[in-house]
């Protein structure tokens, strides 16, 4: 199976351990990775604010650069979720490509057939199913079930697992103050967890819960959970 | 080819007077406010939960009452004729209104030749779009909301924030402040246990429903086949508003159709059990024109437009009238939680105002609410007539006018991410150009943070650290292996 990875733009340039991670458990698994440089951004930040002619162009490049590739597995819910949900109604020709573009553990649990990728991580870990991988993408327990498989780790509950964490992409900006109090009572459950790290499935969401759990020097620090999943030997 | 007129938008308090963000600020520091919406959405949430568990077919349910809906969306003209001469032949009078303008007025020549100087009002959203009860002060005529939270907002000469729990901003203690200093004949010992306050409001409406000549009511439901009306409710003041005086005027709008009365079996499985958890509402009202010699003996309709053809003319936007006003969007929604109705500056506040009133009105004036939302998700599932509300939040927020500053960045982002190499290159800068920043600890180890960045940034590092590109980027890692 010909597997391409979907870096994503904001992994690219600010999260790439995650996408060392993605690599390196296809690879363990005894899979081959390609990963095209053509590819840039899937137009999610620009389609969702209210710029759809701005993002038809990258929504082409996309559709260009991955539609030769059996599977296009990315490290990011709601990137997914753009390609499969929006794509399709943005480029005539994108149902086949959004069809074959997976979230990381639907790739592993539903496609591949794998819980046990053989990681081991010995911390105490809470997770967050960020919402469009939550309610739009139905990942169910796949990212907890390939976590519950890890060697010596100690999955905690999350309490309001399923309530947003208040970063909804350019809301943030728009919107400080609700977002912030949103990301209060989130950081506030993640403390409560008594986990040392929160795993999600997406960076970006990790980006925001993590400048609010760095903010308040928590100590609590924020993975991918292919990070963990690539454990041990995972970059820091 | 031709080109069809847009129908004209609607008015009323449907326009947020403020952007959401400015008119947000103040309601998440307010601390009493944010305890009572916790405490209010967190009871109601689970209470839906339980009895919509318990539901086998819900789904079916779902997905019928979004066809019903949407079958209506198609053929709304026919239908509304067929619901007009099925009324008056049953001896209603039924009432056309483009506007909230003309509905207001329709509803005060008839309270005036009806000879009333005051009216006693089911709780009702239409007639609080039209803001009917300022127009009827202004002709001299006194409106009294019987709804128990409606009469707290009336008193406490507030607006409602919620569509259903209208004084879901107060608790009782709130509550009983505003009967002690409003209310003239509340009883001086009066505390704030909820059984005492509901009968002092008991015992001041009682008097009130046993005076008034009209009654102004909304509706539920419309049955086009029948020209019924559906008033669904918990309190039975409705009840009593539909039954005591001798005039009834019923403001619809005119997505309140359903085809036939057999569709009623599904709206009303699932409106109780969205909106107030229950299994069933207390109170179901329906009347059919006039039954001579028992209740109302002048029955009108007016049927009120305010931008909802406008609405009907979108393609994706009409989903929106498909809302049966259960509230469940707003008691899941995380920004109302924390922001409150009054934020959104419209009688209908929460997600389903954030798409509903910027196309009532015309996007252009509500323009902040199709961002008052992060697209989690959470209305939609809770919607029980399957409206895809971020997807409608996404379809608005193109039409949205857009910050110069915002749009020139958006642009300039979209010419370089949509070319491989000049993206590459922009990457690459990036992480040149932030190399120097961060504490040299931070360089080392990778994990790189910035406290303070400058506006636009300020909005995102006044709460939060920002992340900075890393020392290596992928492409560049990969390049290397």
């Amino acid at each position: 199976m010909r597997i391409a990875l979907f870096i994503t733009c904001v992994n690219d340039i600010a999260f790439p351990q995650t996408g060392i991670a993605v690599t390196r458990i296809l690879e363990r698994l005894g899979h081959t990775v390609d990963f095209p440089t053509a590819q840039t951004c899937c137009g999610q930040m620009h389609a969702n604010t209210g710029y759809r002619a701005e993002a038809l162009p990258m929504v082409r490049n996309y559709v260009d650069v991955f539609d030769r590739y059996d599977a296009i597995v990315t490290p990011s819910g709601s990137c997914t979720a753009m390609v499969r949900d929006q794509y399709p109604h943005l480029h005539p020709a994108a149902a086949s490509v959004a069809a074959r573009t997976y979230e990381l553990s639907e790739l592993l649990v539903d496609v591949l057939g794998v819980t046990d990728v053989g990681a081991e991580f010995a911390e105490r870990v809470t997770y967050h199913p960020t919402c469009h991988g939550l309610r739009m993408l139905r990942l169910g327990d796949k990212p907890l079930a390939l976590l519950r498989q890890v060697r010596g780790i100690q999955l905690v509950e999350l309490g309001d697992a399923e309530e947003c964490c208040g970063f909804g992409g350019t809301f943030a900006l728009k919107n400080p103050d609700v977002s912030t109090a949103m990301l209060t009572d989130k950081c506030r459950r993640v403390l409560d967890s008594g986990a040392s790290v929160l795993a999600a499935a997406d960076n970006s969401c990790l980006a925001h819960i993590g400048g609010g759990l760095g903010r308040g020097r928590s100590g609590v620090r924020v993975m991918h959970y292919a990070e963990i999943l690539a454990s041990p030997g995972a970059p820091a | 080819m031709s080109q069809r007129a847009t129908p004209p938008h609607g008015g009323g308090r449907i326009t947020a007077p403020l952007p959401f963000p400015t008119a947000a600020r103040p309601e998440v520091a307010d601390s009493q406010l944010r305890a009572n919406l916790r405490r209010a959405t967190r009871t109601i949430r689970g209470k839906r939960q339980r009895v919509v568990d318990e539901v086998p077919d819900w789904a079916a349910l779902r997905d019928a009452g979004a066809a019903i809906k949407a079958d209506v969306q198609r053929r709304l003209p026919e239908l509304l004729e067929r619901f007009e001469a099925a009324a008056t032949a049953a001896g209603a009078r039924v009432h056309w209104a483009r506007d909230a303008a003309e509905a207001c007025r329709v509803v005060v020549e008839l309270s005036r030749a009806a000879g009333a100087t005051e009216v006693v009002k089911v709780k009702s959203m239409a007639t609080q779009e039209i803001e009917l009860n300022e127009a009827l002060a202004e002709s001299g005529i006194a409106a009294y909301e019987t709804d128990l939270a409606e009469l707290i907002v009336q008193l406490g000469d507030d607006t409602p924030s919620h569509i259903l729990v209208p004084a879901i901003h107060y608790n009782r203690a709130q509550i009983r402040e505003i009967f002690r200093r409003r209310m003239a004949d509340a009883p001086p010992e009066l505390s704030d246990e909820p059984r005492e306050l509901a009968e002092a409001a008991r015992t001041h409406l009682r008097r009130r429903f046993l005076s008034a000549k009209v009654a102004v009511s909304g509706a539920n439901f419309a049955v086009a086949d029948t020209g019924t009306l559906v008033v669904v409710e918990s309190e039975g003041n409705g009840r009593m508003c539909l039954t005591l005086p001798q005039t009834l005027i019923s403001v619809v709008g005119v997505e309140k159709i359903v085809p036939s009365f057999a569709d009623l079996e599904v709206f009303l499985q699932l409106l109780p059990r969205s909106s107030t958890g229950e299994r069933m509402n207390p109170y179901t009202s329906m009347w059919t024109g006039v039954t001579p010699g028992d209740g109302p003996q002048e029955v009108h309709i007016v049927l009120v437009d305010n931008g909802r053809s406008a609405v009907l003319a979108d393609p994706v936007g009409r989903q929106a009238l498909s809302c049966i006003r259960c509230s469940a969007c707003l008691n899941v929604c995380p920004v109302y939680e924390r922001a409150g109705g009054h934020a959104y500056g419209s009688v209908y506040p929460g997600p389903i105002g954030a798409i509903l009133s910027p196309q009532l009105t015309g996007v252009a004036d509500n323009a902040s609410l199709p961002y008052a939302s992060t697209l989690c998700g959470a209305c939609y599932d809770a919607c029980p007539v399957k409206i895809n509300i971020p997807e409608v939040l996404i379809h608005l927020r193109q039409q949205a006018p857009h910050p110069a500053a915002e749009r020139a960045t958006m642009r300039g982002l979209s010419w370089i991410m949509r070319n491989p190499r000049r993206y590459a290159a922009a990457l690459r800068a990036a992480r040149l150009g932030t190399g120097p920043l961060g504490t040299s600890r931070q360089r080392r180890t990778g994990a790189r943070t910035l406290r303070w960045l400058p506006w636009p940034g300020s909005a995102w590092t006044q709460s939060r650290d920002a992340p900075l590109p890393a020392p290596q980027t992928f492409r560049e890692w990969w390049e290397k292996r």
